[in-house]
């Protein structure tokens, strides 16, 4: 990537003070991440691939080394690392519309007015086709829907850097699709800086531009980095057959069942 | 009378909307689906069940009543004496006659504005005491052993404390009803600042609210349905306690209106108290109810 970086993770260690003692979740982790890409960090459970995405959004501080944004230490959460959580996290008391609202107002409640607030609410609403539900409160859409007002509610931050937290774990296999889609679609159009955090290597290899694997911890780090050569826009339909495709998949599943094997032995 | 009440309360509390009724009606329906106007016969049977099942309860007690009081308890009032004193009572109910004689609302209505003083005390005082055990682990280790003493003693028996400190009845009652609703605002706003999901937090620190932001627009709003369930079962037992604390403050009021009853040996006039104060006690439980419902999202969710 010839591209800027926008993130740098920096000799990053992470250990948590456990009751057993200590645990050292990361180790030595370095990426550095440019403006626009679509990044996925891709491993087994519990490789740290959440620590290291909590760690980007601020949400912890690392033990060792740092992480910048556009030059600048992060040394906390904030909107211009806005995070989609895996369970949505939307608040029920909320509507669709409250809960971007909620993060519209706080971000750019000094810098617009009450109706350029509204619009943009709606704006970002009608972005990821939710502008039909935006009164109903979260119980009482669906899981895929929930997600969507999420990323909604991230991208209406206008963050700098975009955090998806296992953002499609917990969907059924059609509305993953979909909703992969939309954010192919919206990365397209917006051109954010996108972090990606999944178990799942087709959608790593549909989205992303690099794919980040991780051993498997404790002291997890960086194992490989594949860089996907497919232009975009990409369908889903026309990759079965794609060379450069299939050999990011077989890239990653390697390295996948790889360290699987090495955890058994 | 009583039993009848409480097994309604208890239906309340216990049930969803018409869960109470709902495990009955099905091996009826079953039954009736063999006739051709079965469904029909069915629907009305829905329909009627929840006004008949209970009529034939108190049609039951009214029958046992008569006879017990016919044959064994001639010193109890009959029926129909009770009945003609509720038709006394309520014929005017308001009526005013020098401080100690008022009308029956006007002792439901003292009662009442004792109970809800003493609640909004307890909520102004709970629901902040209540936020702090919550949030601060400090603060839950220092007062959670006082609240376990002091919890399950009987309302009333901070009445003579009370009468020690503000040395007049009406305030002491307060004081009384006050201990009696502050234990569950407490206790349950505090279970519910703990079960706020680490996710609400952590949208609001990716959001960098500040506290007030954060109290006002996370722990807040993630708090309410718990303190509307604290809210309501302090007010069920304030209902109940106002009744007993009364009877020994005196004054106006429906417990002491029930204890004067007792003095005066009309023991019909009593038993229209109890119906009255179990009816009031449906309202306010109907009334948070209605709120709690209204705010409640939490089983709603997923």
């Amino acid at each position: 990537m010839e591209r800027n970086a926008i993130l740098q993770i920096s000799k990053v260690g992470k250990t948590f003070d456990t009751r057993s003692g200590s645990f050292e979740a990361l180790r030595d982790v370095d990426l550095s991440i440019a403006e626009g890409e679509f990044v996925s960090i891709i491993g087994h459970s519990g490789c740290g691939k959440s620590t290291l995405l909590n760690l980007v959004a601020g949400l912890e501080a690392p033990t060792l080394g740092g992480i910048f944004l556009d030059g600048m230490l992060v040394d906390g959460p904030g909107p211009e690392r806005a995070v989609v959580f895996q369970n949505h996290s939307l608040l029920p008391w909320l509507t669709v519309y409250g809960n971007v609202r909620l993060a519209v107002d706080k971000v750019f409640g000094a810098r617009k007015s009450a109706a350029e607030r509204d619009e943009w609410t709606r704006e970002m609403l009608s972005l990821v086709n939710m502008s039909h539900a935006a009164g109903k409160r979260p119980s009482e859409i669906s899981g895929g829907m929930k997600q969507r007002v999420g990323i909604a509610r991230a991208l209406a931050m206008e963050p700098k850097v975009l955090l998806l937290d296992e953002p499609f774990g917990a969907l059924d296999a059609l509305t993953r699709a979909q909703l992969q889609d939309s954010v192919m679609d919206i990365h397209a159009r917006l051109g954010n800086t996108v972090v990606m955090i999944t178990h799942d290597v087709d959608e790593a290899v549909l989205l992303s531009d690099r794919i980040v694997m991780m051993n498997n911890g404790p002291a997890a780090g960086i194992g490989e980095i594949h860089e996907v050569r497919l232009p975009r826009p990409r369908h889903r339909l026309e990759m079965s057959e794609n060379a450069a495709y299939l050999a990011a998949r077989t890239a990653v599943m390697r390295f996948l069942t790889r360290n699987r094997i090495e955890k058994v032995a | 009378m009583k039993t009848v009440r409480l097994s309604v309360i208890a239906s309340e509390e216990y049930g969803e909307a018409g869960g109470a009724v709902a495990p009955v009606i099905p091996p009826v329906s079953t039954k009736e689906e063999v006739s051709p106007m079965a469904s029909r016969t069915s629907q009305i049977e829905t329909f009627l069940r929840p006004f008949v099942l209970p009529g034939i309860t108190f049609g039951f007690i009214l029958m046992v009543w008569t006879v017990a009081q016919a044959t064994f308890l001639p010193t109890f009032p009959g029926v129909p004496d009770v009945w003609a004193k509720a038709v006394e009572t309520f014929a005017d109910p308001l009526y005013v006659n020098g401080p100690n004689d008022m009308g029956i609302a006007w002792q439901v209505a003292y009662s009442l504005g004792r109970v809800l003083a003493g609640f909004f005390l307890a909520l102004a005082v709970g629901i902040p005491v209540g936020f702090l055990i919550g949030a601060n682990k400090t603060f839950e280790q220092a007062w959670m052993p006082l609240i376990a003493i002091l919890r399950p003693v009987s309302p009333l028996a901070w009445l003579p404390i009370g009468l020690l400190i503000f040395r007049a009845v009406d305030p002491s009652a307060i004081f009384v009803i006050f201990i009696t609703s502050i234990w569950p605002v407490i206790l349950n706003t505090a279970a519910g600042v703990k079960a706020i999901p680490q996710d609400y937090l952590n949208v609001a620190r990716v959001l960098n609210f500040n506290r007030r932001e954060m109290v006002v627009k996370i722990y807040v709003p993630a708090t309410l349905p718990y303190m509307l369930t604290g809210m309501q079962l302090s007010l069920g037992t304030a209902w109940m306690v106002i009744v007993a604390a009364e009877m020994l403050t005196g004054g106006i009021g429906i417990g002491f209106y029930i204890w004067d009853e007792w003095n005066n040996l009309s023991v019909p006039s009593i038993i229209v108290a109890i119906v009255v104060i179990g009816c009031v006690g449906i309202l306010l439980e109907a009334g948070m109810n209605f709120i709690r419902r209204r705010y409640d999202y939490s089983g709603k969710q997923e």
